[in-house]
Order: C-alpha cells, then sequence, then structure tokens
C-alpha cells in the first residue's frame, strides 16, 4: 500500500525534490570526494608508479606490491606492529576493567581518585614520551632506580632489542587504562543490582559474581574498548618515534614508522604509497577480525538465553 | 687589459686580507657591483644551527651593502631536508637560496638538476670579490661543490671533521697517555671504564643511521673505500668486518643503553664526566666549554681520531649554500651565497666554535686564529683534522637507506650479534635499492 502511494507520486513531485535538495548534499559531496575519495584513489594511483621525487615517474604496475613480501624491513615491521597492537589492547583492557571494578566499590575520595587515575590520558602524546625517555634512561632513569630498591639487576628498557616493544608497551598501557576504566565504569553503572542479591543469597563468591555476572554484561563495553584501543595502537605513531624512532636498530620499528621514513626520508613515494595500501588491508582485517568476534559473542549469548 | 687586471686582483687581495675583517662595504668589496641588484627580495631556507643565526644576526650588513632584502627561516634539520626536496621538486620552490647538506643530499640535488650553475657567476667581476676563488676552498669542499662534469654548484659554507675529544682528568687519574691508534685506545678505554663509579672509557653514537657517522671513521681507518669503480658499495668487506668488530669492541666500554644515543646523549654522557673518550665532530665544543651546560669545563683534551691499521682519517662531512635552479634572482642570490662563505662570516663562524669555513684563508690566517674563543687546543685539532680529512658517507642518492639499514646492522652487533653476518644482511637488503636508484637516471 504504502509503496504503491510513493510510486503514485513519482514523476514532476521526485523530480522537484531531488532538484530542491541536490544542491545542500553538493557541499558535503565535495569534501568527501576532495578530503577522502580523491586522495585514496591517487595513493592507488601513485602505488603502481615507481615514484621517487626528483625523478620522472614511470608505471610500473604491481612491482611495488611484489617488492614487499622480499623486504626484510616490512616482513619485520609488520610483526612489530601486530605485537606492539596485541599487547597494548590486552594490558590496558585487562588493567583497565580491574581499575573499573575497583573504582565501581564504594570508599572514601573515589571521586577524586578517579580523577587522579584518569590523568595520563590528558597528556599530550609526545610530551609523555620525552618523559618517559628519561625514566628509561638505564643510568638516570627512575625505573632502575627503583628496581635497584628491591634488588633486581638494572634492566635496558627501550634500549635494548629483546625489551623495548614490552617497554613501549607499557607507555600506551599507563596512558590508556584509564581509557579503558572509564568505559567499564560506565558498564557496571548499567548493570542492575538484581542478579548479585541472588547470587549472593545463592552464597556466590566475589570471584563467581565477577566471572559469571559482571565479565558478561560488561562485554559490549569490552569490546568497544578493545576496538578503539586497537585503531589506536596500530596507528601508534608518537610515542614510538619520540621515545625510540623505531630502534635500537629497527627493533621497535611498526609499519607506521618504516612507511614514515620510506615516503618521507627515502621519497620513495611510490613503494610508500603501497605500503600504505597494504596497511589500510590490515586495519580493516584487524577491525573485521574484532567484528567478527563481537557477532559470535552475540551468538552464544542468544544460545545461552534460550 | 689582461695583465692589468690580474696586478688589480693582486693588489685588491693584499688590501683584503688587512680590510676584510673591518667593517663590510669598505673599498676591498668594492669590485663587484653589490648595489646593481638593490631592492630585490630573496627568501631563504636556512638548517636550524649556528650557520644559520651567523646568518640571521649579521644580515643587516648585507642589506646595507647591497640593498638586497632577505627573508630568511631556519627549520631543524631533519624537517629542513624534507621541505627542501619537495619543494625543489615541485619546481617552485618559495625560495632562491637553499642550504644544504652534502653528506645526504649532494647526490640527489644534483640528479634532479635542483641547483644553479655557479661557474659561470664565478668568472665574472662583476659578480665575484676578487678574493673568492675555487683554489681557496679545501678538497673536501671541492669535490662536495662539484658535480662530476666540474659545475660549481653551491658553494662551500661549513665543514664537520670528526675529532677525539677526551676528558683529561680522568687519564691524569689513571695515568694513562692519549691513544695513538686502536689497539691502544681499546686498552685505554678498558682502563677507564669503572662501572661501579658510573666511569665510561668511551661513548659515541650508537643509534641507527647516526651511528654511521661514527662507524665510517673507523672504515676509512682500516682502509675501506665506500664506492667501487662501478658505483658498486663496498661497505660488506673485509674493512667492513674490521672496522665492526673495532667498533663493537669499543662500544663495550660505552655506557649501557648507548644503542639508543645519538651525539646528543653522547654528548650528555661526556659533558657530565661519565665517559672519558667521545669521537664526534667539531662543533660541540661550544656546548663542551659552556659552563652553564657542561662539567667539564677546560678539563677537556681535543686531538685527531686515533689511527688504523691502514691509516689515519678524519671523517667529513659538510654542508654548504646553493641557489634553487627556478630562482628568478640568480645574481642577487648569488651575491648573498658569496657573502655567507665571505671570509668575514666565516672568522666569526670559526672564532664561536659554529662551524668551521671551508676556505684556507680563513682558517690559515692568524688574526682570525687570535680570536677564536675555544681552546687552542680545539683549533688545533680542527687544522690537523683537515689535512686528514675524507668524506665520511658514500656519494650516492639512498644515503638515507644506507645509512638506516647498514646502521641498523651495525647497532645490532651491540647487543652481540655478529658483524660479518650483520652487514652482509643488511647489504642484501640495500643493494637493490643502490641499484634501482642508480638504474632510475
Amino acid at each position: 500500500m504504502c509503496e504503491q502511494s510513493i510510486e503514485a507520486d513519482t514523476g514532476f513531485k521526485q523530480k522537484y525534490w531531488l532538484r530542491s535538495y541536490w544542491p545542500f548534499v553538493i557541499p558535503a559531496l565535495v569534501v568527501v570526494l576532495g578530503v577522502i575519495i580523491f586522495p585514496w584513489l591517487f595513493t592507488i594511483w601513485m602505488s603502481l608508479n615507481e615514484w621517487k621525487v626528483g625523478s620522472p615517474t614511470v608505471f610500473v604496475g604491481l612491482a611495488n606490491y611484489l617488492r614487499l613480501p622480499n623486504d626484510p624491513r616490512f616482513i619485520e615491521a609488520t610483526w612489530h606492529t601486530i605485537a606492539y597492537t596485541f599487547l597494548s589492547v590486552l594490558l590496558p583492557l585487562v588493567l583497565g576493567t580491574f581499575a573499573a571494578v575497583v573504582f565501581h566499590q564504594k570508599f572514601p575520595l573515589r571521586g577524586f581518585l578517579r580523577g587522579l587515575f584518569i590523568m595520563p590520558m590528558m597528556a599530550t602524546p609526545v610530551a609523555i614520551a620525552l618523559v618517559w625517555t628519561m625514566i628509561f634512561n638505564p643510568q638516570l632513569g627512575v625505573l632502575n632506580y627503583l628496581l635497584s630498591l628491591v634488588g633486581l639487576p638494572a634492566q635496558l628498557w627501550v634500549f635494548h632489542p629483546g625489551t623495548v616493544i614490552p617497554s613501549l608497551v607499557m607507555v600506551e598501557t599507563w596512558q590508556w587504562t584509564p581509557l579503558v576504566m572509564l568505559i567499564v565504569l560506565g558498564g557496571l553503572a548499567a548493570i542492575p543490582a538484581e542478579p548479585y542479591e541472588s547470587a549472593r543469597i545463592d552464597g556466590a563468591s566475589f570471584w563467581q559474581m565477577f566471572r559469571y555476572i559482571t565479565l558478561p554484561l560488561i562485554t559490549p563495553f569490552l569490546f568497544i574498548a578493545a576496538m578503539i584501543r586497537m585503531i589506536d595502537a596500530v596507528k601508534s605513531f608518537d610515542i614510538i618515534f619520540a621515545i625510540t624512532q623505531g630502534g635500537p636498530g629497527t627493533a621497535s620499528e611498526t609499519i607506521n614508522l618504516y612507511l614514515y621514513s620510506v615516503a618521507f626520508v627515502y621519497y620513495d613515494i611510490g613503494y610508500g604509497s603501497a605500503i600504505a595500501l597494504v596497511f589500510f588491508v590490515l586495519i580493516v582485517v584487524l577491525a573485521a577480525i574484532l567484528l567478527y568476534l563481537r557477532q559470535r559473542m552475540h551468538w552464544s549469548e542468544a544460545g545461552a538465553n534460550a | 687589459m689582461s695583465n692589468r687586471e690580474i696586478s688589480r686582483r693582486k693588489l685588491l687581495k693584499a688590501s683584503a686580507a688587512a680590510g676584510v675583517l673591518g667593517l663590510v662595504g669598505l673599498p676591498a668589496f668594492a669590485e663587484p657591483q653589490w648595489r646593481k641588484y638593490a631592492g630585490t627580495k630573496l627568501e631563504v631556507l636556512l638548517i636550524k644551527g649556528p650557520r644559520g643565526d651567523n646568518l640571521q644576526k649579521n644580515i643587516k650588513e648585507f642589506t646595507d651593502l647591497t640593498g638586497i632584502l632577505v627573508e630568511s627561516e631556519q627549520v631543524p634539520e631533519q624537517q629542513q631536508r624534507q621541505k627542501a626536496v619537495i619543494e625543489l621538486s615541485s619546481g617552485k620552490p618559495s625560495f632562491d637560496v637553499v642550504h644544504l647538506s652534502y653528506h645526504v643530499q649532494k647526490r640527489q640535488f644534483e640528479r634532479a638538476g635542483w641547483l644553479a650553475d655557479l661557474s659561470g657567476f664565478m668568472k665574472d667581476p662583476n659578480l665575484t670579490a676578487p678574493d673568492l676563488v675555487e683554489s681557496d676552498f679545501s678538497a673536501a669542499g671541492l669535490s662536495y661543490a662539484k658535480n662530476d662534469k666540474g659545475q660549481l654548484l653551491s658553494l662551500p659554507w661549513s665543514v664537520d671533521y670528526f675529532i677525539l675529544y677526551y676528558n683529561k682528568e680522568i687519564f691524569q687519574k689513571k695515568g694513562v697517555a692519549i691513544p695513538k691508534n686502536f689497539d691502544e685506545m681499546i686498552a685505554t678505554a678498558d682502563k677507564l671504564t669503572d662501572p661501579a663509579s658510573g666511569t665510561f672509557g668511551f661513548v659515541g653514537r650508537g643509534l641507527r643511521n647516526a651511528n654511521m657517522t661514527l662507524w665510517s671513521n673507523f672504515y676509512l681507518n682500516y682502509g675501506g673505500e665506500f664506492l667501487d669503480a662501478k658505483g658498486n658499495i663496498l661497505t660488506d668487506g673485509p674493512e667492513a668486518v674490521e672496522a665492526t668488530k673495532m667498533y663493537q669492541r669499543l662500544m663495550k666500554d660505552a655506557p649501557p643503553g648507548v644503542a639508543g644515543f645519538n651525539w646528543m646523549e653522547s654528548m650528555a654522557a661526556f659533558t657530565q664526566g661519565r665517559a672519558a673518550m667521545w669521537i664526534d665532530g667539531v662543533g660541540w665544543a661550544p656546548p663542551v666549554e659552556d659552563p652553564a651546560a657542561s662539567r667539564v669545563v677546560g678539563k677537556v683534551g681535543y686531538t685527531m681520531v686515533p689511527a688504523g691499521p691502514k691509516g689515519r682519517f678524519s671523517a667529513t662531512y659538510g654542508d654548504g649554500i646553493g641557489i634553487a635552479q627556478a630562482s628568478k634572482n640568480k645574481e642577487a642570490a648569488f651575491l648573498l651565497c658569496q657573502w655567507a662563505v665571505s671570509k668575514q662570516q666565516g672568522a666569526r663562524l670559526l672564532q664561536s666554535g659554529g662551524g668551521v669555513p671551508f676556505r684556507n684563508s680563513v682558517l690559515n690566517d692568524p688574526e682570525v686564529r687570535k680570536g677564536v674563543k675555544l681552546p687552542q687546543e680545539w683549533l688545533q685539532s680542527v687544522i690537523d683534522a683537515s689535512k686528514i680529512s675524507k668524506l665520511g658517507l658514500p656519494v650516492i642518492i639512498p644515503v638515507a637507506e644506507f645509512r638506516d639499514i647498514v646502521g641498523a646492522g651495525v647497532t645490532a652487533t651491540l647487543s652481540g650479534a655478529d658483524p660479518a653476518v650483520e652487514l652482509k644482511k643488511a647489504h642484501e637488503q640495500f643493494r637493490p635499492i643502490l641499484e634501482r636508484s642508480e638504474k632510475a637516471s
């Protein structure tokens, strides 16, 4: 019925509608075309050329992409990116959830302490990075001093290839745990009190209540937090660049840093564009994995409910 | 006619020696038509640092002399290189005059044809002061400034020689002598290292990329050459392996975390009195001798880098000043470049320790030398180094890739990797890049 009446109205009215509304769409369309679609297409075009600043460009088809699997630095950078992202999603998620559960309890000065806890989030990454560089200093830094107090040997932190990524993740975790906490706190506040009351009557322990009531109910929030963290961690540049510049050697060089070097230090724009596109695909894949997991979780929830 | 001109030049040269240190604009400088381009406006892109400061501070003198207005901008080194390359490749740079780092950009700029040929200007007495002749520049400077066709594409401005800084106090306390060769240097560094008291025998750049400037001084002293006659890279040969072993061994006596040290961290270790020896460019003497920034003022000795088995060299880097091919004010810009490398500006640069002019007439002038505020020992090390100077990086386009890739391998040896294996791996990666860049021309 409804559809029929709309169809009846086509003709003059719809044409008029289109004509009068198009001008309002154009500004947005121009912006989207200009700053998203065009650069995107142009990047694809650049990635198909041997494009070096200072020499003429030559169309080379997929040659830039074929270089990627044979480029050990790129392969290494990919693994670094995945390791770095995985750790800096997992750790803030665990610690943030823990912090949220703690700050959800009622105790004196809770509001003040909550405020204190989210302070790292407000600082500029580069400033943080410079401060942490000093903290990590093996000779003068406070971390090794703290270790010496408990009798542990001094570490090299960001100055050793084996410990550089965990050390950098530590900075990420320190800065972004509060964000996860805020999201999860919101989730906790939305959980009704009744399930806990009945669980307590049944004699459930604190851990059981957390595992079987709290955790399932805040899972959607955890997924949102994980998604935000993942996007942030994959594109992380400032902290790594300011602390290690990808070093020592190339031990903390992520795709982002390598991409920067290729495009803006080696001026190999074509190859840089190819890396950017592959990087983009990687982000899409990671996001898709998270979405898929989320979907599956919904099903299992539905299954459990039924 | 030509006879008369030569004699006039000689006369002017003689008077220039006396008059040049005085005020600019005296008759000694009168021969070029300084004021012909009065009213022209020039844009200058400078690398942030003492050379840029020295130009900006005194630019009013140039404007008074020529009537040319100069707008200049100092940008930190890394960003300046990017900005220059991007703007030059666009074909319409926003600047007329550009400050360039020879050891990184020489080949790239030549290949792309971004710089104007100054050879013609140099021969024109209306444009060039008689005391500015090619032969006055040191050999390293000329080899940097000229392309393979012999065209002069820029004027060599300031050179950076690698020297050995040492802490006299630590040396005296342990009663050891200044090392003359690599074996002695390792023995000395071992003797002076005492981790318990936080003193280390040596410090130097360990950070990937930056470390190649230090490494190459070892490489040169082991008899290494960067390229063969066909342009193939040679830095994974036996000399390179030896040099890397030396580097690795010496760095065992460096403070922990040295793999992440650039010149800044190295200098901090040295100025805090925690390192007995440091090899780096001559340009760091002013902060080392600055009581506000250093605890070792007056205790620092300066000398040549110790000799290797195949020679004693000083790895040399440098910067120059050139004119964009796209500039419409090339003559006026040339007057500015000429002024920037003039004897007077060069003397100021040397005397403040902000750089070392490529011009022998500045370096060898006793009057100029007397005005140097830094220790005379430093000046002596500069003069000694100038005699054993050798280019410290291969003259190729992908210098940045070379420094990154081989530098990463060299850094890896600091945490125990094998020098030969790392160099081989790095060159397997670097060779195709070099071939691609050579093929592109």
